[in-house]
């Protein structure tokens, strides 16, 4: 019978099932950071439990590292003790840890692709949402609870119901100057922040055929912003392109082989969904959120809603995010002034984010009311991109030019918004507070629509600013 | 490992009132820097309850008539954003025992679930309808009926849901499964085997 890249792979895992009717279902690769797995072992130990397969969980440090101060101790004691306790968890149960020394630290979601970590047709696993991301390489990937953590630790599985499975066309070109993140804001927009309940999304169609591994990484990455528990890319050639070479790809012989195998996992032509929806690319430009929520987005050249013209169901919303974000119904969201500039996160981390905004920097300076930063995924993505020099190009813009971390895409790190500050970021959450003030304001949307931010001291259209389209 | 079977809760209740309340609203990151979850209800909703200078806003969450509440309602996608089980341990050590809500997000679900704290989907006119009796009477008693899928608060009664396997787990005493996860080992093993990534 004909399947999907989703069936496939949960079938190849299934462990057995559980009292509950649920699944116990095999967790093939394992992240862990310093945030969510400090109580996973302590319950561990509470429990007089061991680590089933040390050699399938892979750690990293990302949340809390200060990405200014490199030498320890952090100046943060709590930050100090969280990576001390993750240091001592993985030399006690022998798990391979990307420390800060090591070259390839950073957040955990650019680590496992950028190590060969994350491949097609595996089960991912990890104490945080975005996990998604790694669906990009057409894995089932999820973010978990400490309790789950501990499972994996524990049993290398998970208890799990089965998820529907939503095809998303995204069909067409999409024209200059709009990008990935403007295609999954625009999903969410569409579909809602809760759209995706109970589903995997499998992204699929020309613009996502033609996207590249990173692009389609920021695509999966925000799945969850739309409610879904996963989403993913069926493995192509790009996939394994990206993949090879990589410390943790096959090699050798067993590279084919694994090829060969990746390659039997995509979902058949012929296969059943529980629903297919169609994106056009020809209607998505590039977006900016304005409200409190990830699904509260509009093309850039729209006005903001109002709670006049919201339709019923969503007036109280609109009414509380206009209220806390102090924007005005029915004003364009076009020139709202910005404080703060940041280009980073799992979401717009990788290098390929850096150097589109790297190419139209040169001549330009950011503007005098404005922080700017810019902060690699990765030690891995750092380093190529000062061999590139893009560093220069940055700092020459006016922009900081950081170490690898999640810095100012959530609050807990020295990297915070102040007051009702406002910061248009290419993260991907604008909940109150994400970004450390308890009313500080943020404003999603892709580096490129940042960096025009940035400069321009407002939100503005990144195609204007660098005369994107005549390129 | 023998849990307690949680056929239903019962206490008087808050409301929280909106849609989307994400896990950055019910406990934000800047108080998740922590290696243990001990101490975290102080700070459940903080930003909800507090102002940046520490002084209490006005919120029912900081109403005495409201104090020692232990049932949570809410309204749509209740606890979306993050997987962060700091969310739902923080409800908990604040002395929460169940949550009603018009829907909550997945991943939030799974790890209330695993704590043993029911979360009951109602509809919405229900919630509103078991909000009101309860603003009009805060010591009005609200019980989950995990086992039936009924919420009753004084003489009335509407139906919730609750989906099955975690309704089996919790009035089964199954609600955190690592017991029955760790039974299967020898399965784990087989499946492990299989695999040639592993
Ligand atoms: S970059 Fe942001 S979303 Fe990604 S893992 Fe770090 S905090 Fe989470």
């Amino acid at each position: 019978m004909a399947k999907s890249l989703f069936e496939k792979v949960w079938d190849a895992h299934i462990v057995r099932t559980l009292s509950s009717g649920e699944t116990q279902l095999f967790i093939g690769t394992h992240l862990i950071h310093e945030v969510t797995s400090p109580q996973a072992f302590g319950m561990l130990r509470d429990m007089g439990l061991g680590v089933k397969i040390p050699h399938r969980t892979f750690a990293t440090v990302d949340h809390i590292v200060p990405t200014n101060e490199f030498a320890e101790p952090f100046s943060d004691p709590l930050a100090d003790a969280m990576i001390q306790e993750l240091r001592k968890n993985c030399e006690e149960y022998d798990i391979t840890f990307f420390d800060l020394d090591s070259g390839k630290q950073g957040v955990v979601h650019i680590v496992g692709p950028e190590q060969g970590i994350t491949q097609p047709g595996t089960t991912i696993a990890c104490g945080d949402s975005h996990t998604s991301t790694h669906g990009a390489f057409g894995a089932i990937a999820i973010g978990v609870g400490t309790s789950q953590v501990r499972n994996i630790l524990a049993t290398q599985t998970l208890a799990l119901g089965k998820l529907k499975v939503r095809r998303i066309n995204v069909i067409g070109q999409l024209a200059p100057g709009v990008y990935a993140k403007d295609v999954i804001l625009h999903i969410i927009r569409v579909l809602g922040v809760n759209g995706g309940t109970g589903y995997a999304y499998e992204y699929a169609g020309e613009v996502l055929d033609n996207m590249t591994m990173e692009e389609r990484m920021t695509v999966c990455n925000m799945s969850i912003e739309g409610g879904a528990r996963c989403g993913y890319v069926n493995p192509d050639e790009k996939t394994f392109e990206y993949l090879k070479g990589r410390p943790y790809s096959p090699s050798g012989d067993e590279w084919n082989a694994a090829v060969e195998q990746w390659k039997s996992f995509a979902s058949d032509p012929d296969c059943n969904y529980d629903d297919v929806v169609d994106i056009h690319a020809s209607e998505i430009a590039p977006t900016v959120t304005w409200g409190i929520n990830p699904g509260q987005g509009i093309a850039i050249n729209e006005n903001i809603p109002s709670v006049e013209n919201a339709p019923a169901d969503q007036k109280a919303g609109v009414e509380e995010a206009l209220e806390f974000m102090k924007f005005e119904g029915g004003a364009p969201v076009k020139g709202i002034g910005i404080d703060v500039a940041f280009i980073g996160s799992c979401t717009n981390g990788r290098l390929s984010d850096l150097e589109e905004v790297a190419q139209y920097l040169p001549g330009k300076h950011v503007a005098e009311c404005v922080q700017a930063i810019a902060v690699p995924g990765s030690q891995v993505v750092a380093a190529q991109a000062e061999q590139k020099g893009l560093d220069k190009i940055f700092k020459e813009a006016g922009f900081e030019w950081r170490g690898a971390g999640c810095s100012m895409c959530l609050a807990m790190n020295p990297d915070k918004l102040v007051g009702d500050q406002v910061c248009a970021s290419s993260s991907n959450r604008n909940f109150k507070g994400r970004q450390g003030s308890p009313t500080g304001r943020t404003l999603l949307m892709s580096p490129l629509m940042v960096a025009a931010a940035a400069v321009s001291g407002k939100v503005a259209d990144a195609r204007e600013v660098f005369g994107v389209a005549e390129r | 490992m023998a849990l307690e079977k949680i056929k239903q809760v019962s206490g008087t209740a808050v409301q929280v009132a909106g849609d989307d309340i994400d896990t950055d609203r019910i406990i934000p990151a800047r108080f998740m820097k922590c290696i243990t979850f001990d101490g975290l209800g102080e700070f459940m909703f903080y930003d909800v309850r507090k102002h940046e200078d520490g002084t209490e806003k006005e919120h029912r969450l900081n109403d005495p008539r409201f104090a020692g509440a232990s049932i949570l309602i809410s309204g749509n996608n209740f606890g979306c954003g993050s997987s962060r089980e700091h969310a739902p341990q923080a409800i908990a050590k604040a002395g929460f025992i169940g949550i009603i809500a018009e829907g909550f997000a997945e991943i939030f679900f799974g790890n209330s679930t695993t704590l043993g704290l029911p979360c009951a989907v109602a509809a919405k006119e229900d919630i509103q309808a078991i909000a009101a009796a309860v603003e009009a009477d805060p010591s009005l008693n609200v019980i989950i009926d995990v086992e039936s899928q009924k919420i009753r608060f004084g003489d009335a009664e509407v139906t919730c849901y609750i989906r099955e396997s975690a309704r089996e787990g919790l009035t089964e005493g199954s609600w955190d499964p690592i017991a029955e996860l760790l039974e299967g080992d020898a399965e784990i093993d087989a499946t492990a085997k299989a695999l040639s990534y592993v």
